[in-house]
């Protein structure tokens, strides 16, 4: 809070409330703690006023974080008395005994932990609510009223009254279900827990105490078996559940050994107890089935944060968006995201994220993609611009024309291509499958074979030996270890800026020998820069450039944006120079006049024939398009023009050397400028003019030679050859993700997320294989020994929840990758 | 030793007690946010509402 000290009180010119500028001959003054503040609008006065008047001031002093404008539509708030009729709370509000009513509620405008604390305090102030709790993590807010005094409708104006939005939560959504999962498991895990401390508390003293009489042991067992009953019949429940499951499906799960063990343990044990002679196992029970939960309990986490990436980007679309309805009229109303179509004009006010795909239409802005690219760099964003829903509006307001929603969006179709992946298992993750089911019934086999064997030497110790040996192997260790290195892994790379859409992708770039550039734009920026500027004699060069700026000023020739661009960028900026009378001269150049001056700017001849002199040759120095200037009087001077690679082009590129990857450059273009390009970049293996053919044929000779080809194309006009490589990436930048049809998709301009990609797919192929080796040693050694009779069954549960958990972790390691190059400073990208 | 006839049917209801507070606890919601609580006991509302010198103004050099 401290690093934003100007929040509680934003400049006098901007609004106290919302932190926009106050419009000038607004008058909407508040006052707090003595002073006269400015607001820049009644809904804004209302709401500071309210929120002062009910001595919860201390909010501005809190917030880190400006609130949106509050929306006090009139039509909003009838619309609100809506929720209050009883086939509409239906759906979402729980009735209690009386009056008492419960509903889950979607606050919106929720940006700091100060907004929660704001929201608790008003709500539960009201007459009539009788507990109010907020999550501070998913914005949830669950309240409970009692419907003689208050109503529903009237809970969500006094939300509004303060600025925020309140909407009744679907609770047919997954967080919800999530949450009731974990709950249970909670509670499944707190019985066992209490279970296996008490009973162990009854087991110790007949372990230790040499005195103690027939009865009190009797007591102490049947003591036991009270507290066993329900860890067995509540805590161990899914086991038996899901044994009965594999057993009627006739497959052999994880849950067939553990549920034989544990019933086995359990009914001698009760037999014992009842006969009143022979050996009870309470403690050894309870102490598996609460470490067997424990296990599974951090693996659902775990698992849950791995998988948190697509989830992540599902949220990144708000609930609630502002509709401009009969724009450029600037009436606003508030409508759910859902409702949004194409065609629409929406209002996106800075800090906002952008609910749909759609062009900018006014206002210029800056917008974090950061979440969709992994770039981290704000992109520029100005009329016509391209916006993607998902990203944050973050400098100033802008209008947008909505031209995909939902499913047909750009993060939807992420969303869809990683799903599909994820849920894709490589040839090494079926295969441990297989062996899984393979795995379970051998184990059945040998433990009937093993308690035969020790029937024969001691009959007494048969039960348990047979307990720990089903107990202690981990078959979910090996069923676990593919998919949950891939599900990290994916995730971070997506957040890095590099999409996942097959599940093979992973496993075949980290094979990979060979990169193939297909395009000479996949490394460069693909528009040309001005690269030098020769000024003829003693001429100043930043007059020369405002001459040709000026020249080029209507034109959108490539040559003409690279020359308009330098002579903006140019620092001090030159005097303005206007040109008129241009005219163009289409494959020659263009003509103007400036200060009554005529000047030519085009090819060497076309300038030679204003200038009078003889067509002058250009600088030697054939990589570069050389566009000449000249007045009446002479030559000026010369421009040299090229496309530059990316700015981390070469530091990506040094980087998957350094992973032993041959890069390769396949372009259509000259041979030329191929050439250049591959010089700068340091590219052995370059092949120019190159014919989709060609290309295909190359990719096929490296193959022949046993190399694994990775392709880099833009993914749509390349196809044959991305599909012909082992592995194929897109430059989906811009580009329309779902069409792209390629196994990873590049989501952001960064060239180095490339070398992140090898090293993330290097590393999982490592976790993989660490997990399956570890799952099979793990194995070979438990069994045995248990086998042996070295593993007590409590013992056999710690080893087998310890091995699945360490499996887990080992994959989450993935997740928490660092992007190995950051990315090189550069002006804020413009993106027109 | 007759103490443990007891002592032991005790300590039995003593631990059903306690699983019903436990079930209890998860039923409220007392585990599903472990991250606002944290937050929340920062903003309490025991600061006195004007607190002079401390001022919106005054805050934003």
């Amino acid at each position: 809070m401290s690093d934003s000290p100007g929040l509680s009180g934003a400049p006098s010119f901007c609004c106290f409330h919302c932190g926009l500028p106050v419009p000038p001959g607004a008058d909407y003054p508040v006052r707090f703690e003595n002073t006269e503040q400015h607001t820049c609008c009644r809904g804004c006065q209302a709401v500071a006023q309210t929120i002062i008047d009910a001595g919860q001031g201390a909010y501005y002093h809190h917030r880190t974080a400006l609130p949106a404008t509050p929306q006090l539509a009139v039509e909003e708030l009838k619309a609100l008395g809506l929720y209050d009729l009883p086939e509409i709370q239906e759906s979402f509000v729980k009735v209690e005994a009386d009056n008492v009513r419960e509903a889950a509620l979607i606050l919106e405008n929720i940006v700091c932990a100060a907004c929660i604390w704001l929201n608790e305090r008003h709500i539960a102030s009201l007459p009539g609510v009788l507990s109010v709790e907020i999550n501070y993590a998913t914005r949830r807010a669950r309240v409970r009223w009692d419907a003689a005094r208050i109503k529903l409708s009237d809970i969500l104006k006094a939300v509004a009254d303060i600025g925020y939005v309140a909407h009744p939560f679907d609770p047919g959504r997954q967080e919800e279900l999530f949450r009731r999962e974990r709950n249970t498991a909670i509670k499944r895990l707190a019985i066992a827990g209490l279970g296996m401390m008490q009973v162990m508390m009854y087991a110790l003293p007949t372990y230790t105490a040499t005195d103690m009489t027939d009865d009190i042991r009797a007591l102490m067992r049947w003591a036991s078996l009270v507290l066993t009953i329900p860890v067995i019949l509540y805590s161990a429940w899914p086991f038996f559940l899901g044994a009965w499951r594999d057993v009627k499906r006739r497959t052999l799960g994880m849950d067939v050994p553990v549920a034989l063990g544990i019933g086995s343990a359990f009914l001698a044990s009760v037999y014992a107890t009842f006969a009143g002679h022979g050996e009870v196992y309470y403690d050894s029970i309870t102490m598996f089935v609460f470490f067997l939960l424990t296990g599974r309990f951090l693996e659902m986490n775990a698992r849950r944060r791995a998988g948190a990436a697509v989830e992540e980007l599902v949220k990144l679309i708000p609930a609630a968006t502002t509709r401009l309805p009969r724009y450029p009229a600037r009436e606003e109303e508030k409508i759910p995201v859902a409702r949004l179509a194409a065609g629409d004009v929406i209002l996106v006010r800075p800090g906002e994220t952008i609910p749909a795909d759609g062009t900018v239409i006014d206002g210029a802005s800056t917008v974090s993609e950061a979440m969709l690219t992994g770039e981290s760099r704000p992109v520029g964003k100005q009329i016509d611009s391209p916006v993607v829903g998902g990203t944050i509006n973050q400098s100033s307001p802008l209008v947008i024309r909505v031209e995909k929603v939902g499913a047909d969006t750009r993060l939807a179709a992420i969303v869809r291509l990683l799903d599909r992946a994820q849920s894709e298992k490589p040839r090494i993750g079926q295969l441990a499958d297989r062996a899984a089911a393979w795995f379970v019934a051998l184990l059945l086999v040998v433990t009937a074979g093993v308690a035969a064997v020790w029937y024969v030497l001691d009959p007494s110790r048969v039960l348990w030996i047979t307990v720990s040996i089903l107990v202690v192997t981990c078959p979910c260790a090996l069923g676990l270890a593919t998919p949950a290195a891939l599900t990290a892994a994916t995730g971070r790379l997506t957040r890095l800026g590099l999409l996942t859409t097959r599940g093979h992708a992973l496993e075949t770039l980290a094979r990979a020998t060979d990169l193939v550039f297909d395009k000479t734009g996949t490394l460069t920026y693909g528009r040309l820069t001005l690269r030098r500027l020769v000024a003829d004699g003693d001429r100043d060069a930043r007059t020369l450039g405002a001459l040709a700026a000026a020249l080029e000023a209507g034109s959108e020739h490539p040559i003409a944006r690279a020359l308009r661009q330098a002579d903006a960028a140019a620092s001090p900026p030159p005097a303005p120079v206007i040109a008129s009378e241009l005219r163009n001269h289409p494959g020659l150049g263009v003509e103007g006049l400036i200060d009554g001056r005529r000047y030519r700017l085009g090819t060497s001849a076309f300038v030679a024939a204003l200038a009078g002199a003889s067509a002058a040759a250009p600088p030697a120095d054939e990589e570069m398009t050389w566009v000449a200037l000249g007045g009446e009087d002479g030559f000026l001077g010369w421009f040299g023009l090229a496309d530059s690679p990316r700015a981390d082009a070469a530091s990506a590129l040094k980087a998957i050397g350094r992973a032993g990857i041959t890069v390769h450059l396949l372009s259509g273009d000259g041979g030329k400028t191929v050439a250049a390009t591959a010089r700068q970049l340091g590219i052995a293996h370059w092949r120019g003019d190159a014919q989709p053919e060609a290309k295909l044929e190359y990719v096929k000779a490296l193959q022949a030679q046993g190399r694994i080809v990775a392709m880099v194309g833009d993914g749509i006009n390349d196809a044959p050859v991305l599909a012909a490589a082992a592995v194929s990436i897109a430059m989906g930048e811009g580009a329309d993700v779902a069409q792209a049809a390629a196994d990873m998709i590049m989501l952001g301009p960064r060239l180095t997320t490339l070398a992140d990609g090898i090293a993330v797919a290097r590393k999982t192929h490592r976790v993989i294989r660490q997990n399956l080796a570890w799952a099979l040693a793990y194995n070979l050694v438990a069994i045995p020994a248990a086998a042996l009779g070295y593993v007590t069954p409590w013992m056999a549960g710690i080893g087998m929840s310890a091995s699945s958990l360490l499996v887990v972790l080992n994959a989450l390691r993935l997740s928490d990758f660092k992007a190995g190059t950051p990315s090189d400073p550069e002006p804020i990208l413009v993106n027109a | 030793m007759d103490i443990v006839y007891l002592l032991i049917p005790v300590s039995l209801v003593f631990v059903g007690l306690i699983a019903w507070v436990l079930v209890w606890a998860v039923r409220s919601g007392q585990f599903d946010d472990m991250e606002g609580p944290a937050h929340s006991i920062l903003m309490d509302d025991d600061t006195p509402h004007v607190a002079p010198e401390h001022d919106a103004t005054e805050k934003k050099e």
